[in-house]
């Protein structure tokens, strides 16, 4: 099909993640408004109240009940989505560890911010690395379309019967949640149809038997992780498809690697999420200053996508990891995933950590860490606008 | 690309106006970009938004360091805040404010272009207590562009949930401001 052309409207990528809910219309959305909460809720809620969506909202009294009763809910056979932030992601983790456990197909939104103490309300991707090693698949917007784009293709991911798993769709807090910019929204029927209807097998209010929430002793429990393992790698082919089938029919392409200008890159930025933005406009600034230079932004975050990322970064001498987050006494994750990748290739790596609780990545700071990939390796991590250093600007 | 910081306290619509402004460009087939820079949220704190205007998709998000334009919703601000900070030297600087002579010292030093509006008194003239859409006005007739009519549209969609009359009022406060950017383009001249 072709390309569908639509009209623009200035929407942030909280409205436009709560219009893609209200295309899908999710039969359950359990929530919490815990400060901060998102404004994606916020949005939803109006259009439910107005009759632009036909969806019960559960208001319950944690974030930690408004996944258990998304747990509830979508193994009940409905439908169900949430949203979260930070705090309210970290008061959720415990249940979502549970739902992955119990294949329960919850989508999730998040705003990407960082946790407490001290308290702020800004963005990074603490919260969303809290939840790595759940079993739940996750995916990052770079804008506001990609917000939207994401969440139609959520579903669809969550509920294919090779996964059957949460699925977080991240975007950066304020970056991307509170930033305004033009978003094209596909028509309501187009979003209902790509989604289809929600089956998942026996549900506990179809008339079958079923059972969840069982025990499960040392027979029988590290094969049931086991089958969970399985189930999140298999996420990795299931975005691939569904994102073919997103691109057929809409136009839009959003694979799980973005590789920009990597064609010949000898040294390139690995990142996550709104960042990558900005350094494209640094790739382009140097590459018009005859550098070979490129950036690699990761959609899909778990399931790791380990050969692709080899293979996007397989001519690159050097290459810095842009992690938004830490890991205290440690390398930070996504560095340490990237060199899981890439073991026994000739790429080196460089950690550095930027954008804690809503700091400023410049422009200024994508070039140092491009300049210092043409010095030699440093056997440390790096921070890119720590202490007011790399803040002031464009170069 | 159009770099604009807006300086206002909590409640006075910096944020709104960011937004009007840059669904006005988007009808004008530019891409936009708009984003409120939060602190502790209480009525009456000093508070930054932005607005970004391209002829290409924006794609960087970092912070606007070096805006061409700052507008200032209240007179106050120019003795309380660093408004004209990283301001380009040749840009635009707009200013709620009735006597330019109680201006801080910064309006004084800066050597671009300054428009002082008396939005506040122009609102109340026509209605409202908001100085944002006067301001909104002004800078779309000194710049020259958007123009009016996508002013006027942006604003009847973005405060589409206000009554009739309050919009009526707002857009009447937008005219007023639009004729004072219109006679500070031709000072300028």
């Amino acid at each position: 099909m072709a390309k569908v052309e639509l009209a623009l409207q200035v929407l942030t990528g909280a409205e436009a993640t709560a219009h893609a809910m209200r295309q899908i219309q999710p039969d359950v959305v359990p929530v919490y408004p815990i400060t901060p909460q998102t404004p994606i809720i916020q949005t939803f809620s109006r259009f439910v109240a107005d009759g632009k969506a036909d969806t019960v909202i559960v208001q319950v009294e944690s974030e930690h009940s408004a996944m258990s009763a998304a747990v509830g809910s979508a193994l009940a056979g409905a439908r169900t989505m949430t949203a979260t932030a930070s705090q309210g992601l970290a008061l959720m983790v415990e249940v979502i560890y549970i739902a992955a456990g119990l294949r329960a197909p919850i989508v999730i939104a998040v705003g990407n911010r960082a946790l407490s103490a001290p308290i702020n309300i800004h963005g990074d991707h603490s919260d969303g690395m809290l939840a790595r090693d759940s079993g739940a698949v996750q995916i990052y917007a770079q804008d506001a379309q990609e917000a939207y784009d994401l969440m139609v293709m959520a579903p669809r991911i969550a509920e294919h019967p090779d996964v059957m798993l949460p699925v977080m769709v991240g975007q950066d807090g304020f970056q991307v949640t509170h930033s305004a910019e033009g978003v094209a929204l596909l028509p309501d029927p187009d979003v209902r149809d790509f989604v289809g209807p929600y089956e998942i097998p026996n549900p506990l209010l179809g008339g079958g038997a079923s059972s969840h929430g069982t025990f499960a002793m040392p027979d029988s429990y590290f094969e049931l992780r086991h089958q969970l393992v399985q189930a999140t790698e298999a996420a990795e082919a299931v975005y691939a498809e569904v994102a073919q089938d997103y691109r057929r029919r809409f136009g839009r392409d959003l694979p799980q690697i973005d590789a920009y200008r990597m064609e010949d890159a000898e040294r390139a930025i690995l990142l996550i999420g709104s960042a990558a933005g900005t350094a494209k406009e640094v790739v382009d600034d140097l590459r018009a200053e005859g550098e070979r230079v490129g950036l690699v932004a990761l959609r899909l975050y778990r399931p790791f996508p380990h050969a692709a990322l080899r293979a996007a970064l397989a001519g690159a001498r050097r290459v810095a990891v842009l992690d938004r987050a830490v890991s205290p006494g440690a390398y930070p994750p996504l560095y340490s995933d990237a060199l899981g990748a890439l073991q026994g290739s000739a790429t080196t790596l460089q950690s550095y950590v930027y954008g804690l609780g809503g700091r400023d990545l410049s422009q200024r700071a994508v070039r140092r860490a491009f300049a210092e990939l043409a010095l030699p390796a440093a056997d440390r991590i790096g921070y890119l606008g720590l202490g007011g250093e790399d803040g002031d600007g464009e170069p | 690309m159009i770099e604009v910081r807006w300086h206002g306290r909590g409640g006075q619509g910096a944020k709104t106006a960011s937004q009007v402004l840059a669904v006005a460009y988007l009808k004008e087939g530019k891409a936009v970009q708009a984003f409120p820079e939060y602190g502790p949220e209480r009525s009456g704190a000093p508070m930054l938004a932005y607005t970004r205007v391209d002829e290409r998709k924006i794609r960087r998000r970092s912070a606007v360091t070096e805006p061409d334009v700052v507008v200032v919703l209240d007179p106050s601000l120019t003795h309380e805040v660093a408004i004209t900070s990283g301001l380009r030297a040749d840009g635009h600087l707009l200013l709620n404010i009735e006597d330019p002579g109680e201006a801080g010292e910064a309006v004084a030093a800066y050597p671009g272009d300054v428009l002082p509006v008396a939005a506040d008194r122009l609102a109340r003239a026509a209605g409202t207590r908001f100085p944002n859409v006067v301001l909104l006005g002004a800078l779309a007739g000194w710049l020259g562009s958007p123009t009016f009519g996508h002013l006027a549209e942006a604003l009847d969609e973005v405060m589409a949930g206000l009554p009739p009359a309050a919009r009526e009022a707002s857009r009447e406060a937008m005219r007023a401001g639009y004729a004072a950017g219109e006679r500070g383009m031709h000072h300028g001249e």
